[in-house]
């Protein structure tokens, strides 16, 4: 693990580079005073990804989530949260939030160990909270605006600078250190499948609730990422 | 028969100004507490019975929702170009949208736990927000959070935030697309037509 920790830091040096100059774009779109200039290439490709989740993606997921026992699913999801942890512990620190990134170091060490391998998530249930970080709300927290909205076809929504810190969080992933290539292409698919079938009871919330489900979608999006970034309490919007 | 007709009325007067004193987290614990419990026990309303969901809404969640500022958030700046007969009707198609979604987030009710967050509340404070989180085995806590205001002494919900999405302010751009497309009526009549195509979609449901 410390290995893995190691690994990303040098990753994410060399990537300082690389995130600069995304940096530079996502600002220079940030003046657009559109959220979403690109709308109609968005679209598209948002009706492309429609239909490449309904013949592939959901039926997928749904069999997932029908064929697999709850503790199971449960761990797949405990394995890759743990196996996160230490960029999420990097993000948290790169944010100046130095208690929280202890506190998800400490769900690390205990997580591994009591947790065997991260199968069982022992440390939320000792009261230590999971936070959810990335190299995208770290962008945010150094004052990167959010830039223009994209949506890709399997990628899903993304503003310009998550896409940054996307690229990012990618590349330190360690999953791509898995040296098997068929090993690193399973656990990419399982966790793809994983996050797919948690996203299915929104499904039918947003068939349900959408006056236009494009819309719906980019605007949960953009409200979900301000929250994440706030951490959970962003000042309210009314006008 | 009097009397009996007289302790009722009464109790329901206690209970009644109980309830108008309420903290708002008191509130919302209690509100969620009884509407989960009537989930826990009626086997129809988990299986989507539209009628018997309504019922419940109706007669526990409703009387504890401010419809008119929830609409007037969705509609934003254009809701005080539309006159008091369309606020009326706009706010009825809203109230329907939004109960409707909120019956399915109940039928999907399995084993969830909610726990409350600490709440804190200044002296004098009349918009607050109380913080809550689903718990539920083998994924992750949603945070579900809802915005009160203090109204002639009772506080009522004006918004709920469920994972950082606000269910009303999320409706906001593309009320602004109706109304510059077709106007306050165009919006209207687009709600009506969703409205109705629910209905249909549920009533084949049931038929099934």
């Amino acid at each position: 693990m410390t290995l893995q920790a190691g690994d990303s830091i040098r990753r994410l040096k060399r990537l300082l580079v690389l995130g600069g100059a995304l940096l530079v774009a996502a600002q220079v779109g940030a003046q657009d005073k559109q959220r979403d200039p690109f709308e109609g290439f968005n679209r598209t490709m948002y009706s492309v990804n429609e239909v490449l989740d309904q013949y592939a993606a959901r039926p997928v997921a749904q069999a997932y989530d029908a064929a697999v026992p709850l503790p199971v699913k449960a761990s797949v999801g405990n394995v890759f949260g743990n196996v996160g942890e230490v960029w999420v512990g990097a993000n948290s620190a790169l944010q100046g939030k130095g208690g929280d990134a202890g506190i998800t170091l400490a769900r690390l060490l205990i997580n591994s160990t009591v947790g065997i391998l991260g199968l069982f998530d022992v440390a939320s249930e000792m009261g230590l909270e999971r936070y959810n970080e990335d190299f995208g709300q770290t962008l945010a927290v150094w004052g990167v605006s959010d830039g223009p909205y994209l949506f890709l076809p399997v990628i899903g929504p993304r503003t310009s600078r998550d896409f940054a810190g996307w690229a990012v969080d990618t590349y330190a992933d360690p999953v791509r250190s898995i040296r098997s290539s068929n090993e690193r292409l399973s656990a990419t698919v399982v966790r793809f499948v994983d996050i797919r079938a948690g996203l299915l009871p929104a499904d039918r919330l947003v068939e349900e609730a959408a006056l236009d489900k494009y819309s719906y979608v980019r605007d949960a999006y953009l409200q979900r990422r301000r929250n994440l970034i706030y951490d959970g309490r962003p000042p309210r919007m009314d006008d | 028969m009097m009397k009996k007709l007289f302790v009722t009325l009464i109790a329901a007067l206690l209970s009644f100004s109980a309830v108008a004193g309420d903290a708002p987290d008191v509130l919302i614990k209690r509100v969620s507490e009884e509407v989960l419990e009537i989930v826990r026990q009626d086997k129809d309303v988990r299986n989507g019975d539209i009628q018997k969901i309504a019922a419940l809404v109706d007669a526990k969640v409703l009387p504890h929702f401010n419809f008119q500022r929830m609409t007037a958030l969705a509609v934003g700046r254009d809701w005080r170009s539309a006159s008091t007969a369309q606020k009326t009707r706009l706010q009825a198609e809203f109230k329907m949208l939004l109960v409707r979604t909120y019956a399915n987030a109940l039928t999907s009710y399995s084993n969830q736990r909610i726990v409350f967050r600490p709440f804190r509340m200044r002296d004098g404070e009349t918009e607050v927000l109380v913080r809550s989180e689903v718990v539920q085995p083998g994924a992750q806590p949603v945070q579900i959070d809802y915005w009160l205001e203090l109204a002639d002494g009772q506080w009522k919900v004006f918004d709920v935030v469920v994972a950082g999405i606000s269910l009303v302010t999320n409706y906001r751009e593309q009320f602004a697309r109706e109304v510059r497309d077709g106007g306050i009526d165009g919006l209207i009549a687009s709600l009506a037509a969703k409205n109705k195509s629910l209905e249909v979609t549920a009533n084949n449901r049931a038929a099934r």
